[in-house]
């Protein structure tokens, strides 16, 4: 990890929340690899499993980003919440860690593997109101636009982004309780 | 559902947008005071003789207590609602109000005779004290945790009390106004443990309702 990844990371997400997708998509790809790397070298035994953390710690990203303040570095900010939904997941396992902040400067990018397990996200989704869940997974799983989404299913672009938010608020409040 | 699925739904929601946290600590404040205000003055108000009250020391004192403490609990929960950010000098600036506290009460302890000191300690008006400042304090501390809520503490119960201790400054800064009893021994006492009440009302508000 550099100053040059930090300088890089603020610049798209203060772009990202004045408005640029392209910037959010790109600030969001970034940190899932430095997640990653950060919650494997971090689970050594079994029971959590590391992408897990990495999409809650995504989630708690996107819905706390008001959080964030434009003049402070992000990776801190981004490290803190990894590190408090890392402890949260072995807490509700019944376990407990500690991590020190010192060492998130030796993570590294890691990719995402493929997988067969159950995701997590996967039963908080199962809980969401079924007009919430179509839209939810059209836009995730199904790779639709919003307005291809809305053609779909029938109904106005507002509506599926309302929609779409409210899932996205519920999953992370799910995530929180299981 | 892969994590790049979910960047998908996470991106196609960038354009929706809430208020920065620090502004909204601001108004949650603002309105905090709104609400202590109201409670306090729709029941005991201040007290008839203010004015020449504040020509004294200790009446004025009470007020530099109650606001070191407002301002430096106030600072601190804004740190701890902030994932990552350095809250060290924070807790530090906690430290001044029991400071002027203890250094109120040794003086108070020096000018003051002896036998005089159980009659300032005791003073006329602990229940009402120790009733008023949880009630006015009460409704700024549930604006307070959920605006911890709003936030992302990642050390929930300690935030939760810190807002126990901005809810007991704020409550306190209004008792103030209205009680007789000014001297530091009352105040280290009565105060404390009626801001104390509160502290363990926040970090159990903190435990219970601030997940996210």
């Amino acid at each position: 990890m550099t100053g040059k990844d930090e300088a890089e990371l603020s610049r798209l997400l203060r772009a990202a929340i004045a408005g640029d997708e392209r910037a959010y998509a790109d600030f969001l790809h970034r940190i899932a690899a430095l997640v990653r790397g950060f919650v494997r070298r971090k689970i050594v035994q079994g029971g959590v499993d590391p992408e897990d953390v990495v999409q809650e710690t995504l989630l708690a990203i996107h819905v706390k980003r008001h959080t964030w303040r434009e003049d402070a570095p992000v990776l801190p900010w981004v490290y803190a919440i990894a590190r408090f939904k890392l402890i949260d997941a072995f807490r509700r396992r019944g376990r407990r860690i500690e991590v020190e902040i010192d060492e998130i400067a030796e993570s590294f990018a890691e990719p995402e593997a493929e997988t067969v397990s159950e995701r997590d996200i996967n039963r908080a989704l199962d809980g969401l109101p079924p007009a919430q869940r179509s839209v939810v997974s059209s836009i995730s799983v199904d790779g639709h636009s919003i307005g291809e989404t809305a053609a779909k299913l029938g109904i106005s672009e507002t509506a599926v982004r309302v929609s779409l938010h409210r899932g996205l608020a519920a999953i992370a409040k799910r995530f929180g309780r299981q | 559902m892969r994590t790049e699925d979910l960047i998908k739904a996470l991106d196609a929601d960038a354009r929706n947008k809430a208020m920065p946290l620090g502004l909204a600590w601001c108004l949650a404040v603002g309105v905090a005071v709104v609400v202590a205000a109201m409670v306090f003055f729709m029941t005991i108000g201040p007290r008839p003789d203010i004015m020449p009250a504040m020509h004294t020391m200790r009446f004025m004192s009470k007020f530099v207590f109650t606001l070191a403490l407002t301002a430096s609990a106030f600072a601190l929960v804004r740190a701890l609602s902030t994932p990552g950010e350095a809250s060290r000098r924070a807790k530090l600036w906690m430290l001044a109000a029991p400071v002027l506290v203890v250094i109120a009460v040794i003086l108070e302890l020096l000018v003051v005779p002896e036998a005089e000191w159980g009659r300032r300690l005791v003073g006329s008006n602990m229940m009402i004290c120790m009733s008023f400042i949880p009630l006015i304090g009460i409704g700024p501390l549930a604006i307070f945790l959920g605006m911890l809520r709003y936030g992302a503490p990642t050390r929930p119960v300690l935030a939760g009390a810190i807002a126990g201790l901005l809810a007991g400054g704020l409550a306190a800064t209004f008792y103030a106004a209205h009680c007789f009893d000014d001297s530091p021994l009352f105040v280290a006492t009565w105060y404390t443990i009626a801001i104390t009440f509160l502290t363990a009302l926040g970090a159990l508000g903190g435990r219970l309702f601030v997940r996210w």
